[in-house]
């Protein structure tokens, strides 16, 4: 278990490395120089050069490249340049709302996806398997913004259950803010539990039909029990890979999902920065969402081993 | 009869929709009994087994009695029956790797069977579980406790299926197929094991397999099967001596022996002729007629079970002096 650990670790290291290095190299590769770019068509050239001085931008790029890494590991995400606030404060502003809105999106789809699933896999040639397979292959093919769309006229317009949009701080009212995170959580758990429950629903299946789930009941487990205690608990293996590989798609829902609902999350900022040609802002928020990612897999690894003791030894 | 019957089949019969895969068989295991149940794949062997204990893949149905222990076991709820699999009747299956959970360690998949049945604590069930590994000659019974099934070689894993079928004193086990997922090297070893357990146990043995020598050595009386019928029973020496099917004489016969191998080239093992029709190709009366060099126009009737203490299904029956070839 420790060698497989250290394997994980190893590689979640790596990928961090090498994807640091590709995003601040492509950002350099496709502007020329990063003050210009910043500063924009009109800038004087004498601007450019004090952005570039003040920035740091006039040194090697490994230098560069050096001094923002360790910038990053340090929590120092770089300033911005035009309203002089550290870019980890305005990052540390939106988290509140990004990561309840992420989380919240994932564990719901989770509470949805699995028992829907599992059930769907019990009643596999019924009517209700189909209808339940035909409501996921619906929900796929429905993009976040558009479920946003729908849930906002219906809960918000219509019926005036929920705000249609906007932000109350946590600070303020928790109540509110449950209340307007409320409709993007609801559309980003079920696009995501649409896909998440055929998943499910295949894993649950392929684990039925193995002959140790036989043996299970051969000893005395009822179907149900062979379900809940096997079926259920061997099909997370698969299942979990496909949480890892849902983290990135997560990320990409929660985008779209702030703007349709104006929430000023991490997605809006970036938006915003990009606007503003903070490069250096845009690089940093950049990397920590890719970070992001590569901590899910790292935990999705980590967790595999744990569920799967055949991974440990042979990997 | 004077022994109590663990276990009276009666007019079973498996099918899906309407392919009929075991039609209307019949037969009882006493207390104690070795029975084996030999023939071909696709003979109907594994789904008499699986339609026993209750465990056909969904699509598969059933029509007759099991009847064991005075309950007849089609009738009962799955919670019923689950209350008895593993603890009145249980199951060796053929391949020890696919058949243990890959994710729970062995000891706790044995001790569970023994939590599921018996009022123990946990540390009885473990104690027990460890005596029934030493039981079983598994190498550091303590560290394989702990011990998931890809750590354990094929031997190994078969026994601790064995371990996990006999952990409640079942009075029935049936084996199917327990050894031919084995290496020849680990094969007496595991039937061995398999015997010793189920002799000390006082169980009755229901033994499914296509080889032959393996039912000489195991069981005292024999089932031959084919599509879905028994062809023939008896007492084992008496139907390996003298078969009085033809069908069971031609699967005696392609049994290798010392007489009917010869290593040099030429080497000439009887086989049946043709291949075991697919289900829905199975002729109507007698199974066998079209493989059969004795069938007419009779066989399109299908035969009854007919003798005395062993019993063939079969017009035209080989008389009882008909030497089998090579035996």
């Amino acid at each position: 278990m420790l060698v497989f650990l250290a394997r994980r670790l190893a590689f979640f290291v790596m990928a961090l490395i090498t994807s640091s290095i590709l995003i601040f190299a492509l950002i350099r590769l496709a502007g020329g120089n990063v003050a210009s770019v910043m500063l924009g068509k009109a800038a004087k050239p004498e601007a450019i050069a004090a952005l570039s001085k003040e920035l740091g931008l006039d040194r090697p790029l490994p230098v560069q490249y050096f001094d923002w890494a360790w910038g990053m590991l340090r929590g120092d995400l770089g300033i911005s340049f035009r309203t002089r606030e550290p870019a980890t404060s305005l990052l540390l502003e939106r988290l509140p709302v990004s990561v309840p809105l992420a989380l919240a999106g994932m564990i719901l789809a989770l509470l949805i996806a699995v028992p829907v699933g599992t059930y769907a896999a019990t009643k596999v040639g019924t009517p209700i398997g189909a209808f339940v397979a035909f409501t996921s292959q619906v929900g796929i093919a429905i993009p976040v913004f558009w479920a946003g769309v729908l849930l906002s006229l219906f809960f918000g317009v219509r019926l005036g259950w929920l705000p249609t949009g906007g932000w109350v701080p946590w600070s303020a009212s928790p109540i509110d803010s449950i209340r307007s995170l409320a409709l993007p959580v609801i559309a980003l758990g079920l696009v995501m539990a649409a896909t998440l429950s055929r998943y499910t629903r295949t894993a649950v299946l392929d684990v039925m039909n193995e002959d140790y789930v036989r043996t299970a009941r051969a000893s005395g487990m009822t179907k149900r029990g062979a379900l809940l205690r096997v079926g259920v608990r061997n099909a997370s293996l698969p299942l979990v890979t496909v949480v890892g590989l849902l983290a990135a798609e997560l990320i990409g829902g929660t985008v779209i999902i702030e703007q349709v609902f104006s929430l000023p999350g991490l997605a809006r900022m970036v938006l915003d920065q990009v606007q503003a040609r903070e490069v250096i802002v845009v690089q940093s928020t950049v990397m920590i969402m890719v970070a992001f990612v590569l901590v899910v897999n790292l935990i999705v690894d980590i967790l595999y081993g744990v569920l799967d003791p055949r991974v440990r030894v042979s990997r | 009869m004077t022994t109590q019957t663990v276990l009276d089949v009666r007019g079973l019969v498996v099918r899906r929709d309407d392919l009929k895969a075991v039609r209307n068989v019949d037969f009882q295991i006493r207390a104690g009994q070795r029975v084996g149940l030999v023939g071909e794949s696709g003979a109907g062997k594994s789904l008499t087994a699986l339609a026993v204990m209750g465990l056909l893949q969904p699509g598969w149905t059933t029509e007759g009695q099991v009847l064991h222990d005075n309950v007849d076991l089609t009738t009962i709820s799955d919670r019923e029956f689950s209350n008895r699999r593993g603890r009145t009747v249980s199951m060796v299956f053929q391949d020890p790797l696919s058949a243990l959970n890959p994710t729970k360690r062995v000891g706790a998949q044995v001790s569970w069977v023994i939590r599921r049945h018996t009022k123990v604590t946990r540390d009885e069930a473990r104690a027990r579980v460890l005596d029934l590994f030493k039981q079983m000659h598994l190498p550091r019974p303590e560290q394989l406790l702990r011990a998931y099934p890809h750590e354990l070689s094929g031997g190994q894993r078969q026994r601790v299926m064995i371990a996990m079928a006999i952990a409640c004193y079942p009075q029935l086990i049936i084996a199917d197929e327990p050894t031919t997922a084995l290496d020849v090297t680990v094969q007496k070893q595991v039937l061995r094991l398999l015997d010793g357990a189920v002799k000390d146990r006082g169980s009755a043995l229901l033994m499914i397999t296509h080889d032959l020598p393996v039912i000489a050595a195991m069981c005292d009386y024999v089932m031959v099967m084919y599509g879905g019928r028994l062809v023939e029973q008896g007492p084992v020496g008496e139907v390996f001596r003298s078969p009085r099917h033809p069908y069971t004489k031609g699967l005696l016969e392609s049994q290798p022996t010392l007489d009917n191998i010869e290593l040099e080239g030429t080497t000439r093992l009887p086989s049946i002729r043709g291949s075991v029709p697919p289900l829905h190709a199975m002729p109507t009366g007698c199974p066998f007629r079209t493989r059969c060099d004795r069938a007419t126009a009779q066989c399109e009737i299908v035969p009854e079970l007919e003798g005395d203490t062993s019993q063939a299904a079969c017009w035209h029956p080989l008389d009882a002096h008909s030497p089998v070839v090579g035996a």
